[in-house]
């Protein structure tokens, strides 16, 4: 089967549009649940300037640390087929071409993993990074010793990184999604029990790593039980979004509570999911026409990054751009940050209040939980469903107006994003999944509504 | 004029018959499904005794205007002799009528009709034949077109066209339209209408009728220079210039003749009463049948039995995104056969399908495919490693023109047992890898298969799917979604009979 080359989060479809000026709300229905799907290096839908020395930067209170308050995420580095024809590898040389440019704008910072990208992307930005000194650039990796807790595994996870990186420290060392698996009985197998913890502590003190820090997904337990260890965290990364500051979905944890005990204990917080996999950047119209009323000229995904970098106790708020014009668009809002006002909270909370009405599968595309072993396309079955919902066209009942040209973009854009063979139907409601997604979303089960909808839709019946 | 009439004529009847054979979206046989139903060996085997009378009747009136204007392997076969005279002009002779063939060939293809031999049938059924041409190598050709045009919708997010898969459904069936289609059209290139006139059995019945029509080519032995431009001109070999005769049963009123004769001496008027009528049966010439060697498909291969199935384990060091390989489906080998919800039973099938390969164009879901096997030849047989039969889609009973598939609605459709699910406890996954999967129960249509607890102490313990068979319609949906691979560990074997749950 062949997969399409979508690693892309689509969050600014409506961006394009919008720099047109001349869109209407009603107009952007028929953008249709399609999605956007062609990388390239160059800017398409920039809009003025990107400056090149008005970055905002946070200070590291514990290392001095100067860091962009952009930090850049590589965990969705475009893919291409190789030459042979054999799979799909890294597009090196437009990973390059952003990182040049992250790095000229004032980008210093670039979160990856050993497991990101089908356990490709530390070799594919060490090869970017390498191109430049390295004082000019922070690096954070991480231990993702999720399947296999024997010490000896992650200290090859360990040693392997900086082969692959080609560095000899790292800046920035986490615990790879901490909160996980079975609560804290799952944390003190992975980094205690084996004694991972104490060697990492040691390689800090050696200078080999420089801060040491975790990221947390997933058992509130988990986070105060780690943060109240006997141990000078550095940094801390945890997911912040204006949806999820209050309203967190499945088993993660309302970013307020997070946020306000890493200002307690003075460890800075790095910001991951600031667009919810770019659910933020694409809400539904009516949302949209709320942010659009205030500041006619932003894009959502401007006001998602405006509110995750107001806190000043965050340090970075990383961002997975896939495309140059992702990169310029969010240089441009944090060259420099203008906060947060009362008034744009305000906004915020209403529009808050439509994304939870809006029948969102909470699905980032993150692809943790992928290979599924029976070859479903997890996050591109959520990602066409959300991209519907999105777009205002997941129908509520058969009477709804509309209703064949929702069915056939919902059942075309289906066939045309996943392959038959790798759709919802094809799911068995094994599990196996569950406990690797992050969100915590019931794979299966939204599987099998996902499918209902679909049959519901085949079989024209009445629903 | 009568010549252009009929060109035109046979263009549009030619083209939308293939575009039935062509058409995937099942909106072409609303409007068109008739053509197919006026066939003559489609109307005598669903007995639509209207139509057959009206194509009686149209023959002794005007002579094979069917042959020239209906039958789409005859215009077919006209298109091709027509290309070639453009190289050759005016390159047929008069030839004796062999009488002795035709009949012969009549003779056997009755004969096998009446005794069940349904692969002569399908063979020499000239509307089956076309069809199989059409839906073998236009087909593939169109669908092909329709992909590109929706790769191109795709760029500029119109839905306006769908993918759909372009795949050869039997390859024996393949080889058949092939050798046909190269049989007819040798012939065609060389002699014109010689198929027409000496092995097609509705030629020949045609032909028959056509003696007595009303209307017809007459030579005006007054007017007629024998210059023999119109013996020269005529494809179906049927005028002796010499003698002023024509053989009406050859005939397939093409009126070539009639606007090649510089002298006006060719006249398509009512016989006269009296007149005498000119056939001379003679004993010549030898051609073969088009036919191909058929072989009896191969039993599913050995390793099949031993190979057990499987699908991909998530690697060992797992690492985010990727997708595991899934291996295409292969076909279990059913006792019996399945045969789409309509066609009653499988002995209803094989009496009176044609193995025209309608009904296989027209499945959206990739279920139906020509049979390999002897006795049903070329016959739509159902299995379920592409799709399953969708409750909702009854495409196969609306273009069956034969009567083999019964018309039924989507309503009747959901209580027709075509077959039942037979499970593989070895290759279920549920033993093989101690895993509870719920496809079978989850995607069954009729709630016919739920899961029992191995262990029914064990509140924690797997269960397994049991089939409840008075429920179960045999659509297939447990077999196509069923995540052991090669083989589904669930399948479904054919009702002989069809019954309603």
């Amino acid at each position: 089967m062949k997969k399409k080359s979508k690693v892309a989060i689509n969050r600014r479809d409506f961006f394009k549009v919008a720099a047109a000026g001349t869109v209407t709300a009603g107009a952007l229905v028929y953008q249709g649940c399609k999605p956007r799907s062609s990388a390239s290096a160059e800017g398409g839908g920039a809009v003025g300037e990107v400056p090149a020395d008005g970055m905002t930067y946070r200070t590291n209170p514990h290392t001095g640390d100067v860091v962009s308050l952009l930090g850049y995420g590589c965990m969705r580095w475009p893919l291409r087929k190789k030459a042979d024809g054999s799979g799909e590898e890294v597009d090196q040389e437009i990973v390059n071409t952003l990182v040049d440019y992250a790095i000229e704008h004032g980008v210093n910072y670039f979160d990856t993993a050993p497991v990101y990208i089908r356990g490709w992307s530390e070799t594919a930005t060490g090869i970017a990074l390498k191109r430049h000194p390295r004082d000019k650039f922070f690096i954070a990796t991480k231990m993702s010793n999720s399947s296999d807790f024997s010490r000896q595994t992650a200290i090859n996870m360990y040693n392997n990184s900086f082969k692959a990186l080609q560095v000899d420290y790292i800046d920035y060392y986490l615990l790879h999604s901490v909160g996980g698996g079975d609560g804290v009985a799952t944390f003190l197998q992975r980094y205690i029990e084996n004694g991972v913890l104490d060697f990492l502590i040691a390689e800090r003190k050696a200078g080999r790593i420089r801060n040491l820090g975790w990221s947390f997904h997933g058992d509130v337990k988990v986070f105060d039980y780690v943060l109240a260890m006997d141990i000078q965290w550095d940094f801390c990364q945890i997911q912040l979004n204006y949806q999820d500051w209050q309203n967190a979905t499945g088993r993660n944890v309302d970013a307020e509570y997070l946020y306000g005990e890493l200002v307690k204990r003075n460890v800075p917080a790095v910001i991951m999911e600031p667009l919810l996999g770019g659910r933020l950047a694409r809400v539904p119209v009516q949302a949209f026409s709320m942010m659009k009323e205030v500041h006619p000229q932003d894009t959502p995904a401007q006001w998602a990054f405006r509110y995750a970098g107001t806190p000043e106790n965050v340090l970075t708020v990383l961002s997975g751009m896939v495309y140059m014009e992702y990169l310029q668009e969010d240089i441009r809002t944090y060259a420099p940050l203008v906060p947060l006002n009362e008034q744009e909270y305000k906004t915020l909370e209403e529009v808050t209040k439509v994304l939870i009405d809006s029948d969102y599968i909470q699905c980032t595309e993150c692809q943790y939980c992928m290979p599924c072993p029976y070859g479903i396309d997890i996050p591109g079955t959520f990602g066409h469903y959300n991209r519907c919902v999105s777009a205002g066209k997941i129908l509520k009942s058969a009477n709804d107006n509309g209703y064949r040209e929702a069915r056939r973009a919902f059942l075309v854009g289906y066939d045309r994003s996943v392959p038959k063979l790798r759709q919802a139907d094809h799911c068995i409601g094994c599990d196996i999944c569950r406990s690797r997604c992050p969100q915590r979303i019931n794979v299966p089960s939204e599987m099998r509504r996902i499918n209902l909808y679909a049959e519901n839709l085949k079989q024209k019946s009445v629903f | 004029m009568l010549r252009k009439v009929r060109t035109i004529l046979a263009c549009i009847f030619f083209l939308l018959i293939t575009l039935l054979f062509l058409d995937f979206t099942g909106t072409m046989h609303l409007w068109f499904g008739w053509l197919a139903k006026i066939q003559l060996m489609p109307a005598i085997l669903s007995a639509a005794t209207a139509a057959v009378a009206f194509i009686v009747i149209l023959t002794l009136l005007f002579g094979r205007v069917y042959c020239s204007v209906i039958c789409p392997l005859g215009v077919l076969q006209d298109g091709v002799s027509c290309v070639a005279g453009k190289r050759k002009k005016n390159r047929f002779r008069h030839s004796p009528a062999k009488s002795w063939l035709r009949y012969g060939v009549l003779g056997l293809f009755v004969a096998a009709a009446i005794l069940g031999g349904s692969a002569v049938v399908s063979l020499l059924d000239p509307y089956a034949a076309y069809g199989r041409m059409a839906s073998n190598f236009f087909a593939p050709l169109y669908r092909g077109g329709n992909n590109l045009l929706d790769w191109l919708a795709e760029r500029v997010s119109s839905y306006a066209f769908y993918p759909t898969e372009v795949w050869i459904k039997g390859w024996i069936t393949f080889g058949v339209a092939a050798a046909t289609l190269a049989a007819v059209g040798i012939l065609a290139w060389r002699n014109g209408r010689t198929y027409c006139n000496t092995i097609c059995p509705v030629g020949t019945v045609l032909g028959f009728f056509s003696r007595f029509s009303i209307f017809s080519l007459t030579i005006d032995a007054e007017k007629c220079t024998k210059c023999g431009l119109c013996e020269r001109s005529c494809k179906a070999s049927c005028i002796d210039s010499k003698n002023h005769t024509l053989d009406k049963s050859r005939c397939v009123t093409c009126f070539t003749c009639v606007e090649k004769c510089r002298f006006g001496a060719m006249k398509y008027a009512p016989v006269s009463i009296g007149k005498k009528k000119n056939i001379k049966p003679e004993p010549a010439g030898k051609e073969n049948s088009a036919g191909s060697g058929v072989s009896r498909r191969g039993f599913m291969s050995i390793a099949g039995v031993l190979a057990l199935t499987q699908t991909i384990k998530a690697q060992q060091l797992k690492v985010d995104g990727g997708f595991a390989d899934i291996l295409d489906k292969k076909a279990p080998e059913r006792k019996t056969p399945i045969a789409p919800p309509g066609a009653v039973s499988l002995r209803n099938m094989n009496k009176r399908c044609t193995g025209c390969q309608l009904c296989v164009s027209a499945c959206p879901s990739g279920v139906l495919r020509p049979s390999g096997k002897l006795a049903t030849l070329m016959q739509p047989e159902m299995s379920y490693e592409k799709g399953y039969c969708r409750p909702e889609c009854t495409e196969c009973s609306q273009v069956c023109p034969t009567g083999a598939i019964l018309k039924i609605v989507p309503a009747d459709k959901s209580a027709i047992s075509i077959g039942k699910a037979v499970w593989m406890e070895d290759t279920c996954l549920v033993n093989r890898d101690k895993i509870q999967c719920k496809s079978c129960t989850d995607n069954c249509l009729t709630g016919a298969i739920t899961l029992v607890a191995i262990n029914p102490e064990d509140k924690k313990s797997l269960k397994l799917p049991a089939i409840d068979k008075e429920r179960c319609i045999g659509c297939g949906a447990c077999e196509n979604l069923c995540p052991a691979r090669p083989f589904s560990a669930i399948y479904v074997e054919g009702n002989v009979v069809h019954h309603s749950i």
